[in-house]
């Protein structure tokens, strides 16, 4: 019963998504009232019952309804209750259910907090929004239905693929559509600018909350898919430049550089044009990275099964929702203003490189990723792009860029001076070029790579902290005391202070780990010692352990350094009786300097173990750079200006942020 | 008397605990074909690296890799050994010939030919009032 | 009118994108096409099945156009293949050949005297290095080889009989003449 009503709501969803989508856009053209006011209403209401078939879905999950096929498929009844629920978003079926749940939450925001908005931009935002659900509601209804039945019910379910059952599979997936479909609002805000013809400052203040949102949620959305990937398979990668980890980097690529083009258009009213065809962009690559995945045109791990139909379909939708996006740019684009004007040399002109820049890496992404099916459709023979590539080409492209961190916001709006620029960053340049060298000799070795990468790390924070500190002589004139002084200064300004520190924090984790991590395959007799620079590694033999659905080997190291103990490390090698497969639970001690990682391989004569031992050195500040960075946006959301309670605050608000910025 | 009984322990506990030995006879070796079947591609389990995957056949490759090593061939001779057989795709490193020219060279134009346009358009923008984006 | 062509750029570079993606949904990102076709297909000896007397030698085939078919009793592909492989036996037109790759010698033989021997003789390659030297990464794979010992065609993958009517029977006519 539960799953029919689940199929009904969503057919009941995919009807208000339709009134959604067309009649209030139509209303507002033709200035009917009563169609532009069903936008909220249905809008409502679909959120509504798209509610309500997820709850349907994920309680099939919950009560083991193995009569339902994508449950049978994908679930078990000795499966933990965690990831029974999150099972709903193991398979294609159930994470397009998951998109379209999330595409409804953000469009039931919209009609809750985007109050300040002119009545007749928020219809057409809720209605550009409606159009596409529409799609995603359509696809799910007539190509891929969660509800089937599966007659007779099986006796129990295929279980979920034992990499999937992990804590990381429950905040992994959610967290990240959060983002990739948060885009869409962006989108909306762009197509509704389009349709209105209207494009200023205000636009780009509403839009830019919206968007950090959307950034927030899918730089942890990444993060957290890296750091799963890398206590979970074992051998401690955490990016392997897979095609659908590109899928989702794309957009946060373009998605930065939106934010801050976004930042030039609230200034200067100026590259409106460009802000938008980003906003396009970045919505846009979302959905060719959730067609990517499911058309079964790129290998990949995380690719779902698939079928050439689904992908017809998924193609055709991205050709009428992008194509009919930029038919509409191209049509009146042309028609936006300039706006104000600024000098070559100017903060304006740094963040619009920075774009530069953002996108030619969004864009050697793409390029990498659509190479070998370029290459294949012309003809032209077979490749593989890896990370050989994207390490070599992205690196390089981004490389300047992350130079410029250090520049731009010293840069004053509208005419900079670069000599003057240049003199307030010489600490910075010292510090950058001793610990370029120093670092690495400490570390053991020095290479030009890890001198490169010490040197962008140290530069982007240090040039961050040269920022504050600048602020706040500029401000001791006026506001002696220091906590004063601190006080006063918005909150926006440290977000970009946060975010950009977690950027210089995420490259120096890179580098470090990359250029000084450690590998050692042994072989290991119980009792046998392995000596790890100033670490000793006891392994202290095997014992067997049951799980809720699972027969595991647990290994016991215990570890030393100097006859101190450090740390007890329990890998294990996990059997799952259903699926009949075999995982390798590594265990790991993570630190502030570096990590500690052991994985057992395979069981050798008189229970003896081949095991492989890592040292990552700095790999925990390649997620804390990620976390400052979504700290930092979060931050900047908290400022005055976007808590727009009434239109008079808002203009205090930034007047008084414009006083602050001169 | 302490010092008497501590060498007593650390001996005994050398008699002990062994030490763990690495896997493979060559550790040398070993490295080299770890470092070059890093950026090879399994073909069974077109996902993982040759390095990692368990597949039968990505075994019999590193067998292969190992016995080429051993005969002298350089890691170039490896590589070529492998694309003769199983052509470009077996590489993660794609090679740099005229088809590959765009993938390798296109995202440096992309930065290039934009910088180039920015300049333009900044200095046009810096210079007139009131321009259509049309006129630009 | 000229200015207004470079906001068209987007629309432009879409669809020639949207036209790669309808081509790739019907490819497949795992078939790996074989360098060897055209080139010389290499020599080997290997011990034939069930006859430790006799030995196979890839080079007395030149001169006679011939498939080499490198198969397994574990594969399950390949009992697919079977029924074509044995038509073509029956046809008598088309040399067959096997390679009996990272078998067991009873379990293979096991599988013929089952099903039937649809090969003139079996070559074994016990270690899977004569599938290295060919490319093999997936049985069942086939190799289509002229007279002048050159490969002309690899079938990865099963024969299906649209393959073998669309693909390998005229190739064959037109190796023979």
């Amino acid at each position: 019963m539960i799953p029919e009503i689940g199929q009904f709501s969503l057919i009941l969803a995919f009807c208000f998504a339709i009134v959604q989508g067309t009649l209030p856009l139509v209303g507002v053209w033709k200035n009917n009232t009563a169609l532009s006011n069903l936008a909220v209403p249905a809008a409502r209401t679909q959120f509504a019952f798209v509610a309500i078939a997820f709850i349907c879905l994920d309680y099939s999950f919950y009560a083991n309804d193995f009569s339902v096929l994508y449950v049978a498929s994908n679930s078990n009844s000795h499966l933990p209750l965690a990831y029974r629920l999150a099972a709903l978003w193991g398979g294609h079926e159930g994470s397009m259910i998951l998109w379209v749940s999330i595409l409804a939450l953000w469009t039931m925001a919209v009609t809750l907090f985007a109050k300040s908005l002119p009545e007749t931009f928020r219809i057409r935002l809720i209605s550009v929004m409606g159009m596409v659900s529409i799609g995603f509601l359509a696809f799910i209804i007539f190509t891929s239905n969660p509800f089937e039945r599966l007659i007779p019910a099986a006796l129990d379910g295929r279980d979920l693929n034992p990499l999937l059952q992990d804590p990381g599979m429950v905040f992994h997936p959610p967290v990240l559509y959060m983002g990739y479909v948060g885009f869409s609002v962006a989108f909306a805000f762009a197509i509704a600018a389009l349709l209105d013809g209207r494009l200023d400052i205000t636009w780009a203040r509403w839009t830019r909350p919206w968007t950090t949102v959307a950034w927030v949620f899918l730089t942890l959305g990444i993060a957290f898919g890296s750091k799963w990937a890398y206590y979970e398979l074992g051998w401690g990668g955490w990016w392997f430049w897979d095609a659908v980890e590109n899928a989702s980097f794309m957009p946060w690529l373009v998605g930065t550089a939106l934010i801050h083009s976004l930042a030039v258009t609230e200034k200067r009213d100026a590259f409106k044009v460009w802000t938008v065809l980003l906003s396009i962009c970045a919505f846009s690559l979302s959905l060719l990275g959730t067609f990517l995945v499911r058309s079964g045109v790129l290998t990949s791990v995380h690719a779902f099964a698939t079928d050439p139909r689904r992908g017809v379909f998924i193609l055709m939708y991205l050709v009428v929702v992008i194509g009919g996006a930029l038919i509409l740019f191209a049509w009146r684009a042309p028609k936006v203003g300039l706006g104000e004007k600024f000098d070559v040399v100017s903060r304006e002109s740094m963040l619009l490189t920075n774009n530069v820049v953002l996108v030619a890496a969004a864009g050697s992404v793409l390029l990498g990723t659509m190479y070998p099916l370029l290459m294949d459709a012309l003809g032209a023979g077979k490749i593989s792009v890896g990370p050989p590539y994207f390490d070599a080409v992205f690196v390089a492209i981004m490389a300047p860029g992350l130079f410029l961190m250090g520049l731009g916001p010293l840069a004053k709006w509208k005419k900079a001076s670069l000599p003057e620029i240049g003199m307030r960053l010489r600490v910075a340049a010292i510090i950058s070029l001793v610990s370029a060298l120093l670092v690495p000799l400490l570390m053991g070795k020095l290479t030009l790579m890890t001198a490169i990468g010490v040197f962008l790390g140290i530069w982007v924070a240090s040039t961050t902290i040269i920022l504050l500190v600048n602020r706040i002589k500029t401000r001791k004139m006026a506001t002696p005391d220091l906590v004063e002084n601190l006080k006063g200064i918005p909150l926006a300004f440290y977000g970009m202070l946060l975010a950009h520190l977690g950027i210089g924090v995420f490259i120096l984790g890179v580098t470090l780990v990359k250029g000084y991590e450690s590998e050692q395959d042994l072989r290991m007799d119980k009792n046998d010692v392995a000596k790890i620079g100033s670490l000793e590694f006891h392994f202290d033999g095997t014992q067997e352990i049951a799980g809720p659905n699972y027969m595991s080997t647990e290994g016991t190291f215990t570890v030393t350094s100097n006859g101190k103990q450090v740390a007890i490390l329990q890998p294990e090698k996990r059997f799952y009786p259903v699926q009949g497969s075999v995982m390798t639970e590594a265990a790991i001690q993570p630190g502030v300097i570096k990590d500690m990682y052991v994985s057992l391989g395979e069981p050798l004569e008189n229970g003896a173990w081949s095991v492989r031992i890592y040292i990552k050195p700095f790999v925990q500040w390649i997620w804390a750079g990620a976390i400052l960075m979504a700290l930092g946006g979060i931050l900047a959301l908290t400022d005055k200006r976007y808590r727009i309670l009434n239109k008079k605050a808002a203009k205090e608000a930034q007047d008084a942020l414009e006083a602050f910025e001169a | 008397m302490k010092k008497l009984l501590i060498i007593f322990l650390l001996i005994s506990n050398f008699a002990f605990a062994g030490e763990a030995k690495p896997l493979g006879d060559d550790p040398a070796l070993e490295l080299r074909l770890k470092t070059l079947s890093q950026d090879l591609r399994c073909l069974v389990c077109q996902n993982t690296t040759l390095a990692d995957s368990s597949a039968p056949l990505a075994e019999d490759l590193r067998q292969e890799i190992r016995k080429l090593m051993r005969e002298g061939k350089s890691d170039q001779e490896v590589i070529d050994y492998l694309v003769a057989r199983y052509g470009d795709f077996v590489l993660y490193k794609p090679p740099v010939n005229e088809s590959t020219a765009l993938l390798w060279f296109g995202p440096f134009l992309l930065l290039i030919i934009g910088g180039f346009v920015l300049f333009r358009v900044l200095k046009k923008h810096a210079g007139n009032e009131d321009i259509q984006a049309e006129d630009v | 009118m000229n200015r207004t062509f470079k906001f068209l750029i987007p629309l432009v570079l879409f669809f020639i994108a949207v036209g790669f993606l309808f081509k790739g949904l019907y490819l497949d990102p795992h078939e790996v096409p074989s360098p060897l076709v055209g080139k010389p297909a290499p020599m080997f000896q290997a011990p034939v099945l069930s006859d430790a007397s006799k030995t196979f030698n890839s080079a007395d085939m030149k001169g006679q156009v011939w498939l080499l078919n490198v198969w397994a009793s574990w594969c399950g592909a390949c009992r697919e293949e079977h029924p074509v492989l044995m038509a073509m036996a029956k046809s008598d037109q088309i040399a067959t050949y096997g390679l009996d790759y990272k078998d067991i010698d009873q379990e293979a033989q096991a599988v013929l005297d089952a099903n039937g021997n649809p090969y003139k003789t079996i070559a074994t390659d016990a270690n899977g290095k004569i599938g290295i030297d060919y490319g093999v990464y997936g049985v069942p794979e086939t190799y289509v080889i002229d007279k002048a010992g050159v490969i002309r065609y690899k079938q990865i993958g099963p024969i299906t009989e649209e393959v073998l009517i669309n693909k390998i029977v005229p190739l064959l006519k037109e190796l023979q003449r």
